[in-house]
């Protein structure tokens, strides 16, 4: 009978100490963030979409091959030193390599950040943008390399070009590789 | 006694009057769900913490129109084995039983719609009404969720409607009528003359209000119950039952089900206003009383109710089902008896 009426008591008194709880509840802040309208500050570090600054890279494929998941092509084409269009880096030397081709699928990407770890010119950064979706994959594969098409073939006539005419000058003594496409394997 | 009803001194005895009488609570309730569903939305999310609906109107207020619209839109889908009639009989049954027991319900010293002598009486024989629904419903789906959910259900509703009857009873006795509206001229003056305070009387009522409160708490408790609402919400407990007896319904006929629990929210949340906090009578002696602050009186202690119903449903997890036997049966009964026993005693030597 003690134990029928302390159970009474129980269940009465803790409806009691709950209902406070949550009448307490009703009035402390909020802690919805009303997202398009007011937004959630990025942390200093966030890895977000990735940027390339081409004028910077020097298509060294450090990021492609560091990229745990395939989703950066790289390919280049050697400078040809006949050509009228040559270029500065950053850091004042001249351009080696073309980038002939530089993507990146961002259905792929899995923001770890390696690609930016590794580069030796700081030319891919994580930008603080993160709002681009889309309807389709395919919009997800960025391409940020500056050269058209046609500069592209240009700038491979010309090389072949000067290749040809190194082969006549120094018929022997060519130990160098040939034209080197750099094109990560696994990726296509 | 006569009960006075505004519209039909206004334009006398026919068919509109009647009509518009009939039709009155129907508009109420359609207004009052809305803002239910709405307090439900911010209620429960203010209690995590959360805003709620915002975009909607400002503040989010037009989400439960726009809940309603997406509700009507939607596709209505009948089982193929279910048996049909029934099942598409239910919804509208179990909003009929609610939307009856309006008929008794008191808003203001003017307006009753049919101010019968055997109110309370009423209403319980209504609210089995709703029983029925549900049974039909939960059978005609032909669904096992459905049918288990009828069941515990029925189970429940029987179980507390008795310690609700016993709560009910007890305010008849020191009320010694059945009336409505005569139960709430009775607890006019201040709020000391409510019955969950005793009712008006001498000094001598102080023993009796501990008996009345916790009748005030016994019919509370089981109206809660009789809704099915948190923490008595096992027969659509949806961990278990998907949605119980309403698994299989959708579209309009769940927009019936909806409107037919917030309708009977405020059904157990009158009858318990009416009978145990003075109804329209304001709490304040003749400080704004009068028939127009009835309704309003009326209508904020409803509400009041409503929301303490929601706020429980907040805070409170689910009964099992032999917890819910329990409460029932073995704590609820023999205390509302005890009280019972109590106010009659009272009464005798009054
Ligand atoms: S962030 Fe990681 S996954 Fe994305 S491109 Fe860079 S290395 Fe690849
Ligand atoms: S590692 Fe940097 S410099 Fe090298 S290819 Fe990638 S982005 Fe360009």
């Amino acid at each position: 009978m003690i134990q029928y009426i302390k159970n009474i008591w129980a269940g009465l008194s803790s409806t009691f100490i709950g209902m406070r709880i949550t009448w307490k509840h009703l009035f402390v802040k909020k802690v919805t963030i009303q997202y398009p309208d007011e937004r959630f500050k990025l942390p200093e570090k966030a890895r977000n979409r990735l940027y390339l600054e081409m004028s910077r890279c020097n298509g060294c494929n450090s990021c492609a091959i560091a990229c745990p998941v395939n989703c950066i092509t790289v390919e280049t084409i050697r400078v040809s030193p006949d050509d009228p269009h040559q270029e500065v880096h950053y850091n004042g030397k001249d351009r080696k390599l073309w980038v002939s081709r530089y993507d990146i699928d961002f259905a792929k990407c899995c923001y770890c950040g390696l690609c930016t770890a590794v580069c030796p010119s700081e030319a891919i950064q994580h930008t603080t943008e993160y709002e681009y979706s889309v309807y389709n994959r395919e919009s997800l594969l960025y391409k940020f390399q500056t050269l058209t098409p046609e500069q592209v073939k240009e700038k491979e006539r010309l090389l072949a070009e000067f290749r040809a005419i190194e082969k006549v000058c120094h018929p022997e003594g060519d130990a160098k590789p040939a034209e080197k496409k750099v094109v990560d394997k696994k990726t296509e | 006694m006569e009960n006075v009803n505004f519209l039909y001194d206004l334009l006398g005895k026919n068919v509109i009057s009647v009509l518009l009488i009939v039709s009155l609570p129907l508009m109420f309730v359609l207004v009052y769900a809305l803002i239910a569903i709405l307090a439900e939305l911010k209620v429960s999310a203010w209690i995590q913490e959360r805003l709620g609906p915002m975009r909607t109107g400002p503040w989010g207020i037009l989400q439960p129109i726009a809940e309603v619209v997406k509700l009507i839109q939607k596709e209505d889908i009948t089982p193929d084995r279910s048996s049909k009639l029934l099942y598409n009989l239910a919804p509208f049954i179990i909003f009929t039983g609610a939307y009856a027991a309006f008929a008794v319900i008191p808003f203001s010293e003017y307006f009753v719609p049919a101010g019968i002598n055997l109110g309370l009486f009423y209403i319980f024989a209504v609210g089995s009404i709703s029983a029925i629904g549900i049974v039909m419903g939960g059978w005609a789906s032909n669904n096992k969720y459905s049918l288990m959910g009828a069941m515990r259900s029925v189970a429940q509703l029987i179980s507390y409607e008795i310690p609700a009857a016993m709560a009910v009873l007890s305010i008849v006795v020191l009320a010694s009528t059945m009336n409505m509206q005569e139960i709430n001229k009775i607890q006019s003056g201040w709020f000391w003359n409510w019955f969950i305070f005793g009712g008006p009387g001498t000094l001598a009522k102080l023993w009796v209000i501990p008996f009345t409160l916790g009748l005030g708490l016994i019919y509370f408790i089981s109206s809660l119950a009789e809704t099915n609402r948190v923490p008595f919400d096992i027969p659509e407990g949806e961990s278990e039952l998907v949605a119980g007896f309403h698994t299989e319904y959708s579209g309009m006929k769940f927009a019936m089900f909806f409107f037919a629990e917030y309708a009977n929210m405020f059904v157990v949340a009158a009858v318990l206003t009416t009978i145990f906090l003075g109804g329209w009578n304001s709490p304040f002696g003749d400080f704004m009383q009068g028939p127009f602050w009835g309704v309003f009186w009326f209508v904020s202690k409803a509400f009041t109710v409503v929301l303490v119903q929601i706020w429980i449903r907040w805070t409170l997890p689910r009964f099992r089902v032999d917890q819910l036997m329990y409460i029932g049966w073995k704590v609820l009964l023999p205390l509302s008896f005890i009280c019972f026993m109590a106010v009659s005693l009272y009464v005798m030597l009054k």
